[in-house]
Formats: C-alpha cells, structure tokens, sequence
C-alpha cells in the first residue's frame, strides 16, 4: 500500500537539464517529508509534478490514493499548494484572496466566505482582513498563503520553501501552524534549502541533489551515516595546541583536525558525556587554559557535506555563495 | 487553533463542466473587475490616449483628408470615429497581455493551476474582465466624439438599433483581440515584455486599414491587404450601421459585407486564439 504521496521514477528534461533524474519517494499518512537540497536540486519540479503543474516525461506519481497523471483534477481537489512566492492577489484584500480560492475549490459563496473568516481568525488575519494585501507585511503575506492552501483541509499539503525569506520570529509562528497542521492528520511533503527546517518539522528527509534522492532516513538516521560524535576545543593559548592535540588523540577514534588561526581542534570519539568530562580532566591535569570545549553531534549540515560534497544553503549573492563554497570544500578535504 | 473545520470539507465534483465553467469564470472576472477599480490610474489612462487620437486627428488632419472626394473638416470628423473606436478596442490587447504575464511572473497562475477549477476560466475571466472596462472606454470616448462634433446619419440611414449594432460589433472585436493579448502573455516571460509585443504589432494592423484614411489612394497592393485586414471589415461595419461617409466602395468581399465579415473575423480570431491560449495555460510553466 503506497503512502499518501508516492513517486516512482520521476523523469523532468527541460533542454539538455535533468531536472528530475527517477526520483522515488513514498510518504506514510501524516507524516511530514523534508525535501532537502541547494537551489536547482530538483525539489521545486519534483513538488510540480506531484501537483499537477508540471507533466514529467515518466515516471509515476500517486497522491492521496489518486493517479496523478490520470486523475489530474481528482488530484487538485484533495491537494493545498503553498508556494515558494507568496501567490496572492495583491490588489484583493485578505479576505477577498481567500473567498475567491473557496470558489475556485467549488465551494458556495456563501461556504466560502464564512471559511475565510474563519481561516483569518486562524492565521490571526482578522484585523488586516479588509486591507489590500499588498499592506501586508512578509510574514502576514505568507500566513495568508498558508491560509489560502488549506481552505478545504486538504489531506494532503505541499510547501516549496514556505519560510524562505522570513525572519526567526515569523519562521517560528508558521512552524508552529505547521506542527498543528500535521498533529491534525495532515500529509505534507515540504522543500526547504534550511537544514534547521528539515530538522525540525519532517519525520523523515530525502536529501536531493542533480535531481536525484541521494540519501533518504529520519534526521538521527542520517547524521549516524555521518559517522558519530566528535569532541570540539578550543584552546586559549596557541603554544598550548600540540600538548592538547596529544591528549586528544589518546581519547579519539580517528584523525584529530588541527585549526591554527582559531585555535580549534577536532577528534571523533565515542562515549558520550563521561568521556568528555575526562577530556576536560585530563586537559586541566596538564595546565591547559580552554576557551571552549563541547561534544558535538553531526549536523545536517555536515550530514549535507558529506553526501554532496557542497553545503545546502546558499547564499543569493553570487560571491558570498563561492567564497563559502570553497571554504566548506578545504575543511572537508582535511 | 485546529486546521480542520465543518466548512471545510472537500466539495464534490461539480456535475456540469459549462456551468463550473461559466462560475469559475465569473469568480476570475470578479477578481480583475475588483482589481481594475483599485488601480483607477490604469483606466484613466488608457482613456488619455484614445481621447488624444480623436482631438489630434481631428484638429490637425481634418480638412488635409480627402474622404470620398471631399475634404472638409467636418466629414473627416464623421469618417474617423469608426476608426478611432475599433482601434481603441484593439488597445485592450495589451493590458490582457500585461495582466495575464504579472499572474504568471507572481505564482498566481501556479496557485489557479493547482485547483480544481475550470481550465480555461483564468483566461476568460481576464478577457472577460477586459471586455468590461473595453466597454466603459467606449462609452467615454462616444461622449467625447459627440463634444467634438461627431454625428451620426450624415451619411446614411441609421437608428438606435444599429448604433448599438455598432457599438456590439466593436465590442467583438475588442473581445477577440484580448485573446491574442491573452496567448501573448501566456508566452511572453514579463508583464514588461507582454505590453510592448502586445502593442507593437497592433500598429500596423490598425494603420493598414480603412480606420484613418480612404483605402482608394493607396497602391493596390498595400490597397488589398487593408481591405481583407479582419479590423477594416469592423470598421466599414461601424460606418455602415452610423450612416457615416467614407464607405469603401471596394468589390472585396468584407467591404461589401462588412458586418457579415465582422461578424466571422471576430468569431474565428476568438476560436482560434482561445484554442491556443487555454493550451499554453494548461502546459505552462513559470
């Protein structure tokens, strides 16, 4: 019994571009999927094809229990979409979007607007409700989004980087919606470019890359892939980092990373909380002044870097985006 | 602060695909109308223009024209206003265009696409949308026409009914042309791009025609494409139905029977046009 989205082989060409190069995904019923890879990883025109936008040149995609391909409008009817712009009208106001999009689902006007009302009182719209949404602020634009994709409580939801661009605070208001959302039933599969995202909301996360799923897991399951947990410190004196690195080999279960300009050394371990503290003893025993010292577990960063060879998120400057690019490369290459 | 609601259900599948239809299409519309009245400066100046055509070209070329033998002033008046009108109508063209192109550049095309609404209703709403403020312009620019001296009769017989008659022909007319407007901003990249190629063509189709000068002076050649050009059929048919002078006494066909010709040019540009937009939609990708 496939879940509440499957694909199976999705294939997208545009021109000489693999877009989607036979992607399988399978989502249980009320879970969440994290789609999770750089820009022009293929998540975008993976959530297009499972949403009836876009038609791929093969492959097989069932949502809700409904053939994508054959039923596209069976589909659209048991699907919310929010996108990675915030796709209001902007010269309608809040509750105009939502009645209209109520009427486009085939509801009664009269059905229509009262769920507007009641979807404004949701995403706390109810005093902004009136106004053109070109008022709005970024975070009021994308809880109406949000609101817009749920008029009919779908059963199944898609949402293309739904925080991009927000900031913490408006970031933490729509990841709580969305826990409610999900605690509710809901089926979502959502694309984020942030690794915090993925991390926090998705039961499970396919990591995409050249429009391929490269590694699929929960996010503990992934990070173990990584390898395991690894001691951090930072010593206080420069002359102090060969006696430090001394003492950590002795701890560690592999090659200890020496960083000169900040001090910092590196050894994967095993043994958890009880082994660093012995670290910090032994560091102490011999006079060595720490600035910082941790056990570190993988990030999905580091989970990223390893399979990829690059970091997910990147910057939209183009410069930034190199420098850090190489940046990221040398420390793995050590 | 649940997500799942009595109001919310999912609704059943609309029995009849022409009444889902008409009602999706009719939501769309409402949503342009809605628009076009909170951005007034768009009408206001797509008004500007057209009223500056009928002062500048009576003024300064009425009384250097020769409309069937005469040149005076005032024929030229009753002779160019079929002309400016049916142009004016063409002009929508590029605002469907412009407006269809900002959807598709916004994700609003995406959000329409992705619900369970009739495929071609987005597309018709807008033409539709455009249809009406086509109209209010027409009404304008009558009421302007009338200022300036603009009569009808002069030139032929003619009553309430055909005036009308007119007046629905040039509305046609506007209406098919907003479905080119409609393919061109479903295949255009940026609202940018979609008002300038939708406006740029329209110019020789409206010049090489019988709207602004008598289609017997020009070189037969130039002669035959202005009297078989859909929008002079228009143009002859507003004359004809206003009783106004300057009616080609060509043996084309269209310009004997001009509102026949209308009627079918019209017909036709939306059959085809429609056909292509609503599948440029059904395919499209932002």
């Amino acid at each position: 019994m496939p879940g509440a989205i499957y694909a199976e082989g999705l294939v997208k060409t545009f021109g000489d571009v693999r877009a989607l190069d036979g992607v399988d995904l399978d989502v249980p019923e009320g879970t969440v999927l994290g789609l999770l890879g750089p820009n022009g990883a293929g998540k975008t025109t993976a959530v297009r094809c499972l949403t009836t936008l876009l038609r791929p040149d093969s492959g097989r995609a069932v949502v809700a229990g409904i053939d994508v391909l054959g039923q596209p409008d069976a589909v659209r009817r048991s699907i919310g979409l929010s996108g990675q712009f915030a796709a209001v009208d902007e010269y309608l106001t809040g509750r105009e979007n939502l009645q209209m999009v109520g009427q486009l689902y085939q509801m009664r006007a009269k059905q229509a607007k009262a769920r507007a009302v009641e979807l404004l009182e949701q995403f706390n719209l109810t005093d902004a409700a009136d106004r053109p949404t070109k008022t709005y602020s970024g975070g009021m634009r994308r809880r109406l989004d949000l609101a817009a994709a749920l008029v009919v409580s779908p059963p199944v939801m898609f949402m293309d980087e739904p925080t991009t661009g927000l900031d913490p605070r408006n970031r933490q208001q729509l990841w709580e919606v969305i826990q409610q959302l999900v605690s509710g039933g809901t089926t979502l599969l959502l694309t984020t470019q942030y690794l915090e995202e993925a991390d926090h909301l998705a039961h499970d996360i396919a990591v995409v890359d050249h429009g391929k799923v490269i590694a699929q897991g929960t996010s503990d399951e992934l990070k173990a892939r990584t390898g395991g947990e690894r001691v951090e410190v930072v010593v206080h004196e420069r002359g102090h980092m060969g006696t430090a690195a001394e003492v950590l080999r002795g701890f560690g279960k592999g090659d200890t990373t020496v960083e000169d300009h900040t001090r910092r050394l590196t050894v994967p371990v095993t043994g958890g909380a009880k082994l660093l503290a012995e670290v910090i003893r032994e560091l102490d025993s011999r006079g060595i002044e720490i600035d910082d010292i941790a056990l570190r577990r993988p990030t999905l960063d580091d989970v990223f870097l390893s399979l990829t060879g690059h970091v997910a998120e990147e910057k939209p400057e183009g410069n930034g985006e190199q420098g850090r690019r190489k940046n990221t490369r040398k420390e793995a290459v050590k | 602060m649940s997500a799942v609601s009595d109001t919310a259900r999912v609704p059943a599948a609309p029995g009849n695909a022409v009444t889902q239809s008409f009602r999706d299409s009719m939501v769309v519309a409402k949503r342009n109308l809605i628009r076009m009245s909170r951005i007034p400066e768009m009408i206001i100046y797509g008004l500007i223009q057209p009223i500056m055509f009928v002062v500048l070209f009576t003024y300064v070329f009425g009384g250097s024209m020769q409309i069937g033998g005469s040149t005076s002033a005032t024929d030229y008046k009753n002779f160019l206003m079929a002309g400016i009108f049916a142009q004016t109508v063409t002009f929508a063209t590029a605002s469907s265009g412009a407006g269809i192109a900002d959807d598709m550049h916004k994700g609003l095309i995406d959000r329409f696409r992705s619900l369970p609404m009739a495929r071609g209703a987005v597309l018709t709403g807008r033409t539709l949308a455009d249809l009406v403020q086509t109209a209010l312009t027409l009404v304008v620019l009558a009421v302007v026409a009338l200022i300036v001296g603009w009569r009808v009769g002069t030139n032929g017989d003619t009553n309430a009914g055909k005036v009308l008659a007119a007046f629905a022909l040039l509305l046609l007319l506007g209406y098919a042309f907003t479905w080119i407007g409609a393919l061109i901003g479903m295949s255009v990249r940026t609202p940018e791009a979609a008002t300038s190629s939708g406006l740029i063509w329209l110019f020789p189709v409206t010049f090489i025609s019988n709207a602004f000068v008598d289609t017997s002076h020009m070189t037969p050649w130039l002669r035959h494409i202005a009297e078989w050009n859909p929008f002079s059929a228009t143009v002859q048919a507003a004359r004809v139905l206003f009783g106004n002078p300057g009616q080609s006494l060509s043996g084309a066909w269209p310009m004997q029977h001009p509102v026949w010709a209308s009627l079918i040019y019209s017909v036709l540009i939306i059959a085809i046009f429609r056909t292509l937009a609503v599948r440029k939609y059904r395919s499209a990708t932002a």
